[in-house]
């Protein structure tokens, strides 16, 4: 693969820092210049005292860190099940092809349906219940875990699978021992993508359905025009689902290290 | 009987725009415990023929046996070495190794004690819990036939083993499987491009066509090598320097130079 042109780290960071900055100077200056209201765009040091604020003071009920706390344990349920099933049906279907013959058209309708238009069902099955919101974080996180897990099995090289059947090895090896550590770097990355849909998609979730967490805050925020808690809550979205990426990133550069695969993930 | 019988053994490729003979009325039968060694021009068939004997592919017509059965898929009675190592990166030395014997349920301690012994049978002691990334390609080599051999197949299948060697590890691979051949003779079917390579290896050389591969002429050497005591020699130079040695490689030459120009 030709190496695309990068800057070095030093200069990266710093571009980077340089673009923040700039965000944050034209976000405060359109206040500054009464481009529009405070109320309409709260400014940056307003946000940020109000963050600072929510992380000890309660609203709705509880402080930003519970808020959080709350919205991570649907989420890690919601991941953790997506993980539970799309795992080994990917592998499944990587290795069976009468069940991916039969699982594929299904799957290939439903996953272009976006997770919060499951959300009357949600509500409907599991009324205000933790269900609700993990099944919605569920159809967000799925999709990229069978898709990565599915990829990986199917792209391992021929060569590994003819040797493994050469050996003797049965279904239920080939899938523990070669399918699934061969799709490992494919599973990573695709657990990448379904970390930041699922995170976005528990966001859609609590808009609806529950009475705490992050989301929930926000509406409540939205619901009195508190816009500087509904700012301050959109960052601490962003900085949770950009934390939840830097870990997974480390994570596939240890995978591919660890199966001396070049380079490391973007 | 013969442990190796190809019968009329054709395979065709049907691509979508055109039809390609991989292989074509292949007689051929190998000995228990016969040395084979096949050669040929590029493309000629050699890995098609190999691969019917492992059973990941099927003759379109004709048949091929192994051990009086016809072949119907891999298995463990037929280790394949193959030409790019296939090891599984993900598992060590070790582990690379220990599958096949963990697939037949070998007893850990047997199957421990058998780990052993093919390590040290490859030269590979030290290199146990290292990834297979970790290994030079002549390591690499070396695991996967210890991988095959340590299940002591009846047949061993071989494609270009020591291709992607350089050639100082390549006469350190090709002395060190003599070795193993002599002392404990299986039955080898062995692919390769190097004429010295099938001379040194093989009990009989055969020699192919060029596309659509069929049997040229099957070449005698086991006779010769014994007459000649090629094996008490320790070095692979010295037999290649017996005249006897000479004259049989510029035969092969020959007969393989004459398949590279199209004569018609
Ligand atoms: N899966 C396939 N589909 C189509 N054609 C194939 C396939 N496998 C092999 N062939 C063709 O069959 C012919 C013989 O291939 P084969 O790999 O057996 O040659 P070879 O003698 O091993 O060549 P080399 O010395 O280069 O390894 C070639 O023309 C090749 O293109
Ligand atoms: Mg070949």
């Amino acid at each position: 693969m030709p190496e695309r042109a990068s800057p070095s780290i030093g200069l990266a960071a710093a571009l980077g820092l340089a673009g923040l900055a700039v965000f944050f100077a034209v976000w405060a200056g359109a206040g500054v210049l009464g481009l529009v209201s405070a109320t309409f765009l709260p400014g940056p040091l307003t946000v940020l005292g109000e963050l600072l604020h929510l992380l000890t003071h309660p609203y709705a009920g509880a402080t930003l860190p519970q808020h959080l706390a709350a919205s991570l344990q649907r989420y890690g349920g919601g991941v953790v099940l997506a993980v539970i099933v799309g795992l080994p049906l990917g592998l499944a279907m990587g290795w069976f092809r009468p069940l991916d013959a039969v699982v594929s058209p299904i799957f290939d309708g439903l996953r272009f349906v976006p997770p919060i238009a499951w959300v009357p069902f949600a509500a409907l099955w599991f009324g205000t219940g933790a269900g609700g919101p993990v099944l919605i974080i569920f159809t967000g996180a799925f999709p990229p875990v069978l898709i990565g897990t599915y990829r990986g099995a199917r792209m391992i090289e021929p060569a590994l699978i003819e040797a493994a059947r050469m050996l003797g090895t049965s279904n239920r090896r080939m899938l523990t021992e070669i399918l699934l550590p061969g799709a490992v770097p494919s599973i990573v990355a695709g657990l990448r993508v379904a970390a930041g849909l699922g995170w976005q998609s528990l966001i859609g979730a609590e808009l609806i359905v529950v009475s705490s967490g992050i989301g929930y805050m926000m509406v409540q925020g939205e619901a009195a025009v508190a816009t500087s808690t509904v700012m301050a809550g959109i960052i601490a979205v962003g900085l949770v689902g950009t934390a939840i990426d830097l870990l997974l990133r480390a994570a596939e550069r240890a995978v591919r290290r660890r199966y001396g695969l070049v380079g490391g993930g973007r | 009987m013969s442990a190796i019988v190809f019968a009329g053994a054709r395979r065709v490729y049907d691509l979508p725009s055109r039809r390609v003979v991989a292989l074509e009325s292949f007689d051929l039968s190998i000995a228990e415990k016969e040395f084979v060694v096949i050669v040929g021009p590029s493309g000629c068939g050699k890995t098609t023929c190999l691969r019917l004997a492992a059973g990941f592919d099927f003759p379109s017509s004709g048949e091929v046996n192994v051990g009086g059965q016809k072949v119907t898929g891999p298995g463990p009675d037929r280790a394949v070495v193959f030409q790019h190592f296939a090891l599984f990166p993900w598992k060590t030395v070790h582990d690379n190794i220990a599958l096949g014997l963990r697939n037949a349920g070998v007893p850990a301690a047997e199957r421990e004690r058998r780990i052993e012994s093919a390590l040290k049978l490859m030269n590979l002691e030290s290199a146990a819990r290292a990834f297979p990334h970790q290994l030079s390609g002549g390591m690499q080599q070396r695991v996967a036939i210890a991988r095959a051999t340590v299940l002591d197949p009846a047949v061993l299948l071989m494609d270009e083993p020591f291709g992607a060697l350089d050639a100082q590890t390549r006469v350190v691979m090709q002395e060190e499987l003599v070795r193993l051949a002599r002392v404990n003779p299986r039955t080898v079917l062995f692919i390769t491009h190097s004429v010295e390579e099938a001379i040194y290896l093989a009990d009989r050389v055969v020699v192919m066509t060029r596309a659509p591969g069929r049997i040229k002429e099957i070449i005698a050497v086991k006779a010769l090598r014994e007459q000649e005591g090629w094996d008490t020699l320790p070095k692979i130079e010295d037999v290649m320097d017996q005249p006897s040695f000479v004259q049989l490689r510029t035969h092969v030459w020959r007969s393989l130079r004459d398949e590279q120009v199209p004569s018609e």
